[in-house]
C-alpha cells in the first residue's frame, strides 16, 4: 500500500492532549476533534491536515490512551504519520482505527514537501529521498486495508 | 531467568501472545468509544461481563448535558449487560481496581493509560485504547508483544520530607519521557521491599511518564497483608535472577523531594531549586496521590494552619473519603481552607472542577504537567504531596525539608 501527502513536521514527544484537548472529549461528533485538532499547538494547523503526511520525531501520541486522537487525525484528512517512534498505546489505536502509521529513524521534513510512502515495503519518500522505515506486520497491514480493528472483525465473522 | 512481564505473559520478550484478560476496565471517558466501537461489532454478548468493570471518574459528576446523556447511555449499558459498575463518587477506576480487586499474577487492561498502576500487585497491568477494549468486550482476550524490562533498583531508605513521589519523578527524569517506550519497568531492591502498597502504587502509576507498558512490583508480605485487608487471599512471588535490557539504580538516601517543571514530566529538579514561585493553585489528588496514606500526611503537615493560596483536594475514592472522615484528616484538611472535591479525578485532564486560567500557575500531585492540560495557557509544576503542603501554606513553590 502506498500512499501520498504533503508533509507536515512536527516535532518530539507531540502528546495526546495537543492533539486533542481533554475539553473536546465529551462528544461522539468526530467533526468536533477534526476542527479542533491540534488547537493548542497551533490553531492554524487544522486546516493544512487534508491530505496531509505527518513527520514527526520521537514519541509521537504519548500520553492519555484517548482513542480520539487518532480519531481526530483520521477525520481530519491526515493520510498517514511517520515519526521516529510512538507511544505505544497511541500506535496500537491508530492501527485500531485505520489511519496508517509507520516508523521512520531520521527523515529530513519541510513543510509542504511531496511524502510518498510504503507500509509494507517500509520506506519514506520525501522531496524524492528514500529512507528506510519499519514495515508493519501483516496483521496489522489487514487492519488498515480494512479500515481498522471494528471492519476488520467484521469481516472475519 | 524471567522478568515477571515475562512469567506472567508465559512467553519470552520479543513474543507476540494472545492471552485472556483477567481484569477490564474503561472509564465515563474511554467508556463511551468503547461502547461505540462494540455496537459497531455487532456482537451478540460480552465475552465474560463478570470481568469487566466500569467506573466513572474522569468528569463525575457530569459537568453539563452531553456529558450526562453519554453517562447515561455507559450507565444503563452496565446494568443492562452485568459489568461491574461503580457510579459518580465512588472514585478513580485504578484506585478502585486497587482496592481488594486485582490479585498477583493477573493480567490486567484498562482504557487509561495510567492502568500500569496496578503493576503495584504484581499484575501485569497496562492501558489500551477503546477499539482494543472493545475487542476485549467480544473476545475476553487480547494481544501483547512481550516487553524486555528496565530494572529499576530502589536502594536504602527514603530521608526527610522525600516520598515516593520523589521516586517516580526521579525515575522519570533519568529515563526521560520515552526512555521506556514498549519496555516494562521492574522495581526490585530493598527500597523496594521497604515501600508500602500505597507508595508502590504512587510508583507504578507514573511508568507511562517514561512510555512503560508498565511498572511492576513483585508480591510480597506487604502485598499479601494489604489484599488480606479485603478478604483477598494471595501468595507472595519469588523473585528470580532476572537479565535486564537495562538497568536503573536510583539510591533513595541521597533523593530530595523535587518538582517536574512545566511542560515535561522528565524535567525534574530538585524543589529546592525552584523555591519561591508564586502559586496561583495547588492540587493534591489524582491516581497518582489522592490515597489515604497522601491525604493524612498533607493533613499532617497544614494541621493547625492556613494555606495561602487556593488549593483542591481530591480523595481518590469514596473508601479514602470515608476513612478521612473518620479519622478526622478531613476537617484538618478543610479547616486549614483547602476545596474538597468529591472522589474522582478532579482537574487533572482538564475538564473540570480547578482548571487553570491563562498565565495561572500550578502545583499538582498529579502526573502529566502538559502544556495546556489542566488549563489554556497556564503552567503546572508535578510535585509530592509534602511538597504541595509546604507550598499551599507558603502560596509558592517550597521545598518541605525543614518544614516543621
Amino acid at each position: 500500500m502506498t500512499l501520498q501527502g504533503s508533509a507536515v513536521c512536527l516535532g518530539a514527544d507531540i502528546d495526546t492532549d495537543v492533539i486533542i484537548a481533554g475539553r473536546y472529549l465529551r462528544t461522539k461528533d468526530r467533526r468536533v476533534w477534526a476542527e479542533h485538532v491540534f488547537e493548542d499547538l497551533d490553531p492554524a494547523l487544522a486546516a493544512r491536515l487534508k491530505g496531509a503526511v505527518i513527520i514527526a520525531g520521537t514519541n509521537f501520541g504519548c500520553g492519555s490512551s484517548r482513542e480520539q486522537a487518532p480519531v481526530a487525525l483520521k477525520e481530519a484528512g491526515v493520510v498517514g504519520v511517520i515519526a521516529s517512534s510512538f507511544a505505544r498505546i497511541f500506535f496500537r489505536n491508530a492501527i485500531n482505527v485505520g489511519l496508517p502509521v509507520m516508523e521512520c529513524g531520521e527523515v529530513r521534513c519541510r513543510d509542504g514537501a511531496p511524502v510518498s510512502f510504503s507500509l509494507e515495503g517500509g520506506w519514506v519518500e520525501v522531496d524524492g529521498v528514500r529512507n528506510d522505515a519499519t514495515p508493519l506486520s501483516a496483521r496489522m497491514l489487514e487492519i488498515i486495508r480494512y479500515g481498522g480493528l471494528v471492519e476488520y472483525w467484521r469481516a472475519q465473522q | 531467568m524471567s522478568s515477571l512481564s515475562e512469567r506472567i505473559l508465559g512467553a519470552p520478550a520479543g513474543s507476540y501472545v494472545d492471552r485472556p484478560v483477567d481484569r477490564a476496565f474503561v472509564h465515563d471517558g474511554t467508556g463511551v468509544l468503547t461502547l461505540e466501537a462494540w455496537r459497531r461489532m455487532e456482537r451478540e454478548s460480552l465475552a465474560c461481563p463478570e470481568r469487566l468493570f466500569m467506573l466513572f471518574d474522569h468528569i463525575a459528576p457530569a459537568n453539563n448535558s452531553t456529558t450526562a446523556v453519554l453517562q447515561g447511555e455507559l450507565r444503563t449499558f452496565a446494568a443492562e449487560n452485568g459489568l461491574h459498575f461503580s457510579d459518580i463518587g465512588g472514585g478513580i477506576c485504578h484506585q478502585l481496581m486497587s482496592e481488594g480487586i486485582v490479585r498477583p499474577g493477573e493480567v490486567v487492561v484498562g482504557a487509561d493509560s495510567h492502568s500500569c498502576t496496578l503493576g503495584a500487585f504484581g499484575a501485569f497491568a497496562t492501558g489500551v485504547g477503546a477499539t482494543d477494549m472493545a475487542a476485549i468486550w467480544a473476545s475476553g482476550s487480547t494481544w501483547f508483544r512481550v516487553p524486555e524490562t528496565i530494572g529499576i533498583h530502589l536502594e536504602g531508605d527514603l530521608q526527610g520530607a522525600a516520598e515516593a513521589k520523589d521516586i517516580a519523578l526521579d525515575y522519570v527524569r533519568k529515563l526521560g519521557m520515552d526512555g521506556g517506550t514498549y519496555m516494562a519497568l521492574e522495581f526490585v531492591g530493598g527500597g523496594a521491599e521497604s515501600l508500602s502498597m500505597e507508595s508502590r502504587l504512587t510508583i507504578a502509576n507514573m511508568a507511562v511518564e517514561a512510555g512503560a507498558k508498565t511498572g511492576i512490583f513483585y508480591a510480597d508480605d506487604t502485598t499479601v497483608q494489604y489484599l488480606g485487608g479485603y478478604g483477598v487471599p494471595a501468595a507472595p512471588q519469588a523473585a528470580e535472577e532476572v537479565r535486564y535490557a537495562r538497568e536503573l539504580t536510583l539510591d533513595l538516601d541521597d533523593l530530595v523531594p523535587l518538582v517536574a517543571a512545566p511542560h515535561r514530566v522528565d524535567n525534574g529538579r530538585p524543589a529546592a531549586e525552584c523555591e519561591g514561585i508564586a502559586l496561583d493553585e495547588v492540587f493534591v489528588g489524582t491516581c497518582t496521590n489522592g490515597r489515604y496514606e497522601d491525604l493524612a500526611r498533607f493533613a499532617g503537615m497544614v494541621q493547625g494552619k492556613k494555606v495561602a493560596v487556593r488549593t483542591i483536594v481530591v480523595p481518590a475514592s469514596r473508601s479514602v473519603l470515608l476513612k478521612a472522615v473518620q479519622t478526622g484528616v478531613l476537617s484538618t484538611i478543610i479547616r486549614a481552607g483547602c476545596v474538597v472535591g468529591p472522589p474522582g479525578c478532579g482537574p487533572c485532564l482538564g475538564a473540570h472542577m480547578g482548571v487553570l486560567g491563562e498565565g495561572e500557575v500550578g502545583l499538582s500531585t498529579a502526573n502529566r504537567n502538559f502544556r495546556n492540560r489542566m488549563g489554556v495557557g497556564a503552567e503546572y509544576y508535578l510535585c509530592s504531596v509534602a511538597t504541595a503542603a509546604a507550598s499551599a501554606l507558603a502560596g509558592a513553590i517550597a521545598s518541605p525539608e525543614g518544614a516543621p
